[in-house]
């Protein structure tokens, strides 16, 4: 068997796929949160549960409705996106005039009794979602097996990040969305509806934690407190892109999941750390994030 | 705008005058109603109920009064909680060395944190806090001398300073009355001086005080330590009360349950976390056996409070008799 660095090149592969699969969820998430924090100036501390309720809701569509992966990958997150549309409407909007800080309050009380009650009624122990039969089995690349459905995951996750970055870099729509980021109020004054936007802004990082919930559901199994954890290391991926950055969250995303991998190979009792490390070093050096501006 | 801003604004013109005599009577009353209650009420609960209401005031004293919300306090809780329990019972260190040791290592903690975090603020600073405080927590679990997942259990309580011998639980119960009497003067002498005027003035406006020679970095990193201190004053006496320390004090959890105490009781009051701490683990301990049901009535009360009672218990009281508490 081959090795690198004395590292056989089976395991150091394996970890980078893993890697690349945590890197995929992180981009996504931290996408999500990006693009609310970008506009709400809010940090949406829901999302993991937001994240968590989108692979209940695809588990929820099979076994109630009969609805397989693909029917899931496209109502779940329509319906946890509403979801997240009410909350804004009836609780969120009341508190824009106050501190942000508010809002970060808020939503942690929500994400708290989201978890709660999912805890409550599946218990803690996860329920099984199988692999779409398209893409179950794998493919020898002469280095390593690589499962179809992972290979999916990645591809699938890096598309919806460039899509959503042309989405608000590149057209009209996302030109509206970045000059109600600057300045909401001159943009309401040339007639832009900017509380809809808002509304609408919230809706879709919203549904983008869903849809990152539906993706993780056959590879990590659907578990109340799925996203409970993973929120965490989401936030720090946040601040060393750079709050509010769209292409930072993307790119730090799949940086430091690839860089949490590795160190699963070289030094793995750093592994759940590495990240935080990273931070620190981040936040010494350039306290705005990598992207980030000084605001 | 700041965020304990519309909390304390019942207080904030008021505090600036020297602290009434309604609060020095309210803190006889508390001090009167604590002295007694052991006789009534289980003393470990109302110990538990102590530890977290001293906690509960040092993390209120970076939201209430610099407006700094820290989400990661439960590192400086649990990782005191760890050194008091592990000098007790690997070193066999007297109590008050235990509990000195935890603050002296929370202190140090607070340092390491606070000087990373201090320069950013608002969301910036929560999340940067949170972000720290599960690292601290990851080491935790890694760490050989915290026992993993067992923790450190059956530590010994000892003889406090010598004299009082701590396995009696009524001893326990006022050698921690006093200990939280002592932090929470210390917090009060903190909030009523000069100093504390500075950190206002800097919650307030702080291009202001900057124009007018304070340095805020200076004050926050300090106020940040003492608070980070006191914290760990508390997780140490913590886990000599339960005689444990376990991964529930580091958790992320924990940081979200001071903030809901001293939301619920009142930011920037005096006596606010010490209602909420002493509200939220009543509840937890009616609620302990219904499972998950801890976790949604928490946020239930969290979504309560952020919407429609952001002045708190305490201050909801202070505004009706227009006094600050």
């Amino acid at each position: 068997m081959s090795t690198i660095f004395g590292i056989p090149t089976q395991a150091l592969f394996g970890q980078l796929l893993i890697g690349l699969i945590n890197g995929s969820f992180y981009a996504m998430l931290s996408l999500g949160l990006s693009v609310i924090f970008g506009l709400l100036n809010i940090i949406n501390f829901a999302h993991g549960a937001q994240y968590m309720m989108g692979a209940f809701a695809a588990y929820f569509l099979l076994q109630w409705a009969g609805l397989g992966y693909w029917w899931a990958l496209l109502v779940a997150p329509l319906v946890v996106g509403v979801i997240g549309v009410v909350l804004e409407r009836t609780m969120l909007k009341r508190l824009y005039a106050l501190d942000h800080l508010y809002g970060l309050l808020l939503t942690f009380g929500l994400a708290l009794v989201i978890q709660g009650l999912f805890r409550n009624q599946f218990g803690s122990s996860g329920l099984p979602y199988q692999i779409p039969p398209a893409l179950t089995g794998g493919r020898n690349l002469g280095f390593m097996v690589l499962p179809n459905y992972r290979a999916w995951v990645v591809v699938f996750s890096l598309a919806t990040c460039f899509l959503t970055w042309y989405v608000i870099e590149r057209t009209k729509l996302g030109a509206y969305l970045r000059a109600a980021t600057e300045n909401p109020s001159l943009v309401q004054a040339f007639g832009v509806n900017v509380p809809r936007m808002i509304t609408l802004t919230y809706g879709f990082g919203v549904a983008l934690a869903a849809l990152a919930g539906v993706l993780a559901a056959p590879i990590y199994q659907v578990n109340p407190l799925m996203g409970a954890d993973l929120i965490i290391v989401v936030f720090a991926v946040v601040v060393i892109g750079g709050m509010g950055s769209i292409l930072g969250s993307i790119v730090t995303g799949f940086a430091l999941g690839i860089v949490e991998g590795l160190t699963k190979v070289f030094y793995p009792e750093a592994s759940n750390t590495v990240i935080f490390v990273i931070m620190a070093l981040v936040l010494l050096v350039r306290p705005a994030g990598l992207f980030g501006r000084e605001k | 705008m700041d965020t304990a801003s519309e909390a304390a604004s019942t207080t904030a013109t008021e505090s600036l005058s020297a602290p009434g005599r309604h609060q020095t009577m309210a803190f006889i009353l508390m001090v009167g109603v604590l002295a007694v209650t052991p006789f009534f009420i289980y003393p470990l609960f109302l110990m538990k109920a102590l530890c977290f209401a001293l906690f509960a005031c040092a993390f209120n004293l970076l939201i209430g009064y610099v407006g700094l919300l820290s989400f990661g306090h439960a590192a400086f809780l649990g990782s005191a909680g760890y050194t008091s329990a592990y000098a007790a019972k690997a070193w066999g260190w007297p109590p008050e060395l235990a509990i000195l040791a935890g603050t002296a290592i929370a202190a140090a903690l607070g340092l390491a944190i606070g000087a990373l975090a201090i320069r950013s603020k608002g969301i910036y600073f929560a999340n940067i806090t949170l972000a720290l405080a599960q690292m601290v927590y990851f080491f935790c679990v890694q760490a050989k001398f915290t026992g993993g997942e067992d923790g450190i259990q059956s530590v010994p309580r000892g003889v406090f300073l010598g004299l009082f011998d701590l396995r009696n639980i009524m001893t326990m119960y006022f050698v921690v009355l006093a200990i939280f009497i002592a932090g929470f003067l210390l917090l009060y002498r903190a909030i009523h001086s000069p100093f504390g005027q500075v950190l206002k003035a800097i919650r307030e406006n702080e291009p202001r005080a900057v124009s007018l020679g304070y340095q805020p970095e200076h004050y926050k990193l300090i106020v940040f330590v003492l608070s980070a201190a006191l914290s760990g004053l508390a997780g140490g006496t913590k886990a000599l009360v339960f005689q444990l320390a376990s991964l529930t004090d580091v958790h992320w959890t924990m940081s979200g349950e001071v903030v809901l105490m001293t939301l619920l009781g009142g930011l920037g009051t005096v006596f606010g976390p010490v209602v909420g701490a002493l509200v939220v683990i009543t509840l937890e301990n009616y609620l302990a056996q219904l499972g998950a049901w801890v976790t949604i009535v928490q946020g239930v009360i969290f979504v309560i409070c952020v919407l429609a009672f952001r002045r708190g218990v305490v201050g909801e009281v202070a505004r009706v008799i227009k006094k600050p508490l």
